[in-house]
């Protein structure tokens, strides 16, 4: 009896906690409730004067040249480094496949999505890149927004660049993992954040045991256009047995010899990069995205990458388009020399503006360009740089300001110009650009 | 497309399909004979019984399959059922076999219990892959399986995880993921490959298989290379080129995008619509931006990944209810709007949404819209409609569930569907009121970051809308959408009638046939593609351990004589490896296309 009082009394215990928090209600009053609830409208209402809500319409094919708002413009904005836009030969051998396959795959990867040219790019990125796997998304956005969150677990620490893209920002909430930014570029701000884990870890060590440690950067980032310390951040990755990711979504056909991207720039064995994950949406000039690395790290996304699994395979038209750019990378290598004396020209002569200031690295194919004095608020800096973009566009220069959601980014972004360099640009074209720029901006700053 | 140019003739004529290929002569002689037979009130016989007396959904269903003469056999039908029932009951519209629209639901959708001896083969054979593959671990690893130079790193798998993919999926592996060298239309070409290291890795034979497709979601037939989609993509593709290379808000924005939304926004019968490239991030990346913390989700057991992703990104509070059972969602509606946000002291939620699917892909059945959306009056709440499998395929006007149900398309907030399926392409859609989409080109991290939609797979989304709508001043989207609905209905049909389980709605091209076993899945699939079908199957962990099934997914491209032998084949096969699980009577008599 006594035994069977004591569980009672338990139970009860048990029972309280749980109804501390539960409220319990009758049924009138719960109507009540239910009656006098006043949810919130679903959105708020939209500034109808929003930047974001005002687009440009772009009617012309992209290319080198661009028509923008029925403006003929030299083109400085879209992401299409090594102007392969407008190869003709690309475009044949997509329509092509477009005549064998259909124009979509009508089933993700695992369901009949697979077509042989998904494992023909696939297999031609890994040996590309002299690596053992590679696997292919259909979005360069989602890339590497899956691929992080299929290794980084609850628990687990990533520590990473507070520049990254937004992109890489979502994968690293998807994770759920330990978020610790270091300052852009700044390594020994990273060491000083990877000794203080250690310390934590000495303390704990039963949970350092169990505790997955990745480092992200980008080879070029999006948001300020410089390159990774990559040396440094192998050489810490080694010490304090990171994982490290890299993100090449700018910097895969642009940097390097061999257009190999950031691991060819610093000489650094792929092997020393866990996994390499890029956008085609660049210098491939088509959609979707792709991981490349060892066959342990990346076959695991066959069966994790949620947006590969889930999503239908990319059009096999685009995909053929990659393979197309791959061909044209293996070809002439010599475009990628091309691009980076353009990209040097460039930061030489655009660093000489009077009311702007040049960022990023020389060798970088994108550059931001930011008001020379800093004004009070984002916003303010913002409404001038759109005023300069729609003047230098009706004037024959297409630049547009960075597009962000400002109150979605981890912190806010500067507000910039951001600039695309061209493979095909020729120096009298940059310097006509330069002058144009100058003049608008000097009037409107 | 050959097969259209086939049934299209077939609706030329003014009798449509009067005579049919299993030969019953007219239907005036069908009517004599047919009241003969006696009905054992099998599957769906029943169903056909009550809907054609329930005068509403007659009339949509008319529209959709006149070519069968549904109306006389109804008739008839409807005669039978009412003699039966007026006995039993004295209400006017009980006794005409009227049900009500839930009950109507109810009766279309089949979920049939498991047999308790295959529940136990079911779980004893999945244990025993399990030790095997414990035992195969112990023994053997692969080169694969192991890290180079990582010494000293926190192992990067979960450890049941990595064994459960190396040990027990590789064993059927094969069985997804098949290359395939053709359009995905209703017939595939597979590329054979083969494995000489158990599944670890495989080969090509070099050797192609042209297989029946039942594996695509080509709901509507428009996966082709010819023909006038794949024509005015090409054209696209040489006007404007392959891609922008910008966002949306850059420089990646065309009059064409903007003609899709408009479009889009007509089709469904909205304000406006905002377009994406990919229909995986359109649910992944646009959910965090409606919703934020203090929101309530209530949201369906078997909802899509993108949709658990994109709450679990929104930070909201998750609330499941039971797979389309509307006694659980209202009860966990009203449980959660009383209760209020517990993590903040259970002030009132900001707001609370819905989220269904319009048809659920794994399960095949179809949400019950007019109760979720009588609900969601009541409960105030608001409701996020994912289409992916239903637009374009549910709707004698193809607009997907709110045309299935005649649901004005404003009663829900916000209608979400990929292009990938009915519409033969890639990308997503949402669409609703105009403030909720100048919100979401404000807010979406889609439309700010990613790259815009390439200019040939939006002409494809636009030319085959425009057909669906009949814009392009032909019949061939109708007849579609009718050819569907009807292959849909003959192929469930038929299955039931075979003996197999399937699970689902009686209008729904998904259609998931229960094998148990996860070796049977397998087995299945292997066999079918020997026989020249590619079908899908599906396992644990994508469905419970007890409920590994393949699934079929029909196509308006199919015709009635592949689909009959694709009936044959399963018939046989189901024979050989014991799939008739199903206590329910058989309909004896042959089923009309």
């Amino acid at each position: 009896m006594a035994v069977i009082q004591l569980f009672n009394e338990i139970g009860t215990i048990f029972r309280n906690r749980g109804g501390g928090r539960r409220r319990r209600f009758t049924k009138e009053e719960e109507d009540s409730i239910i009656e006098n609830y006043e949810p919130e409208p679903l959105v708020g209402e939209t500034d109808p004067n929003h930047p974001l809500l005002r687009t440009r319409v772009v009617t012309s094919k992209v290319g080198k040249r661009i028509n923008v708002d029925g403006h003929d413009c030299l083109n400085l904005g879209s992401h299409n480094y090594l102007g392969l836009l407008e190869d003709q030969d690309i475009l044949e051998e997509a329509c092509k496949s477009l005549r064998k396959y259909g124009v979509g795959s009508c089933g993700p990867r695992g369901f009949y999505g697979t077509m042989d040219v998904h494992l023909e790019l696939e297999e031609r990125i890994a040996k590309f890149m002299d690596l053992e796997e590679a696997i292919v998304y259909s979005y360069g956005f989602s890339t590497v927004a899956s691929a992080i969150p299929a290794y980084a677990k609850r628990g687990d620490i990533i520590f990473v660049d507070e520049a990254v893209n937004f992109s890489i920002q979502k994968g690293l909430d998807a994770s759920r993992s330990t978020i610790v930014y270091f300052k852009h570029n700044d390594v020994k701000d990273l060491e000083r954040l990877l000794v203080e884990q250690e310390k934590r870890d000495l303390k704990n060590p039963k949970k350092a045991l169990k505790t997955r440690r990745f480092l992200v950067a980008e080879g070029i980032y999006m948001n300020t256009g410089e390159i990774c310390p990559l040396p440094e951040l192998v050489a810490l990755r080694k010490q304090y047995k990171l994982r490290i990711f890299v993100d090449e979504s700018i910097s895969f056909g642009t940097l390097g010899k061999g257009g190999r991207g950031v691991t060819e720039h610093f000489n650094i064995d792929r092997n020393e990069i866990d996994l390499i994950s890029a956008g085609m949406e660049g210098s491939m000039a088509t959609i979707g995205g792709f991981c490349v690395g060892s066959h342990f790290i990346a076959e695991h996304q066959r069966l994790s990458g949620l947006g590969y699994i889930f999503s239908a395979s990319l059009p096999p038209m685009l995909t053929q388009a990659a393979i197309s750019a791959l061909d044209r990378f293996e070809r002439e290598p010599q475009i990628f020399e091309q691009l980076q004396t353009n990209a040097w020209l460039l930061h030489k002569i655009f660093s000489h503006f009077s009311k702007l200031r040049l960022c990023g690295d020389k060798l970088s194919p994108v550059k931001h360009l930011y008001l020379a004095l800093p004004l009070e608020n984002n916003d303010a800096e913002r409404k001038l740089l759109t005023e300069v973009a729609d003047k230098c566009i009706a004037r024959g220069v297409a630049v547009v300001e960075a597009a962000y959601l400002q109150d979605r980014e981890h912190k806010p972004v500067r507000p910039s110009i951001r600039i695309a360099v061209n493979r095909l640009l020729e120096e009298s074209e940059i310097a006509a650009a330069f002058e144009i720029i100058e003049s608008v901006s000097s009037a409107v700053l | 497309m050959g097969n259209f140019d086939a049934f299209e003739q077939g609706f030329a004529s003014p009798n449509g399909n009067g005579r049919l290929p299993n030969g019953h002569g007219s239907p005036k002689e069908r009517l004599s004979v047919e009241p003969e037979r006696k009905f054992s009130a099998p599957a769906y016989t029943e169903i056909r019984t009550r809907r054609c007396n329930a005068k509403a959904a007659a009339e949509s269903k008319q529209a959709s399959s006149s070519s069968y003469h549904p109306e006389k056999k109804a008739h008839m039908n409807g005669h039978a059922s009412a003699t039966r029932e007026q006995g039993s009951s004295t209400k006017p519209n009980q006794a005409e076999g009227k049900l009500s629209p839930e009950k109507e639901h109810y009766q279309k959708t089949s979920f049939e219990e498991v047999p308790m001896h295959t529940a136990c083969l079911t779980y004893l054979g999945f244990y025993l892959l399990m030790i095997l593959g414990y035992i195969n671990q112990l023994l053997f690893v692969p080169k694969v399986a192991t890290e180079k130079d990582r010494e000293g790193y926190v192992a990067l798998y979960d450890a049941f995880e990595s064994f459960y993919s190396r040990y027990v999926y590789r064993r059927i592996k094969d069985c997804w993921n098949r290359p395939i060298c053709s359009v995905p239309g209703d017939e595939l070409t597979l590329k054979d490959r083969v494995t000489d290291d158990y599944g670890w890795s495989f080969k090509f034979t070099g050797t192609e298989t042209r297989c029946l497709n039942l594996g695509s979601y080509n709901y509507l037939g428009f996966a082709a290379a010819t023909g006038r989609c794949a024509d005015e993509s090409e054209e696209r593709a040489r006007d404007s080129g392959l891609a922008y290379c910008s966002s949306r808000c850059e420089l990646g924005n065309n009059a064409q995008l903007d003609e899709l939304e408009k479009l889009t926004a007509r089709y469904f019968g909205v304000e406006d619509a905002i377009v994406f490239g990919m229909g995986f991030a359109t649910n992944a990346l646009n959910l965090p931006s409606l919703l934020g913390p203090n929101c309530m989700v209530v949201s369906d057991e078997k909802n899509h990944a993108s949709i658990i992703l994109g709450l679990r990104l929104s930070g909201a509070t998750i609330k499941v209810f039971k797979h389309n059972n509307m006694r659980d969602l209202e009860r966990v509606l009203r449980d959660g709007i009383c209760q209020g946000n517990a993590k903040n002291g259970g002030k009132p939620w900001s707001k609370v949404m819905i989220i269904v699917e319009g048809i659920f892909s794994m399960e095949g059945s179809i949400v019950r819209l007019p109760e979720v959306v009588a609900l969601k009056k009541k409960y105030k709440a608001y409701l996020y409609l994912d289409e992916a499998h239903s637009v374009g395929a549910m709707g004698s006007h193809g607009r997907g569930v709110t045309d299935y149900y005649k649901v004005d398309p404003k009663d829900v907030d916000i209608l979400m569907g990929t292009f990938t399926k009915s519409f033969g392409s890639a990308g997503g859609y949402l669409a609703g009121s105009k403030k909720l989409i100048d919100f979401l080109r404000t807010n979406s991290h889609a439309h700010c970051y990613a790259g815009s939609i390439s200019p040939p797979i939006a002409q494809q989304i636009l030319t085959s809308m425009k057909t669906i709508m009949g814009e392009d001043g032909t019949e061939t989207g109708r007849n579609k959408i009718m050819q569907l609905a009807r292959n849909t209905r003959y192929f469930r049909r038929r299955l039931a009638q075979l003996g197999v389980i399937t699970y689902g709605h009686e209008d729904s091209p998904v259609v998931p046939m229960l094998v148990y076993l996860f070796s049977k899945i397998g087995a299945v699939v292997r066999t079918l593609t020997t026989r020249h079908i590619a079908v899908v199957g599906a396992g644990f962990p994508a469905t419970p351990i007890m409920e590994g099934r393949i699934r079929f997914c029909l196509s308006a491209a199919h015709t009635k004589e592949q689909l009959d032998y694709a009936l044959e084949v399963i018939d046989e096969t189901a024979d050989d490896l014991g799939l008739k699980y199903s206590r329910k009577p058989r309909d004896p008599n042959p089923i009309e296309y």
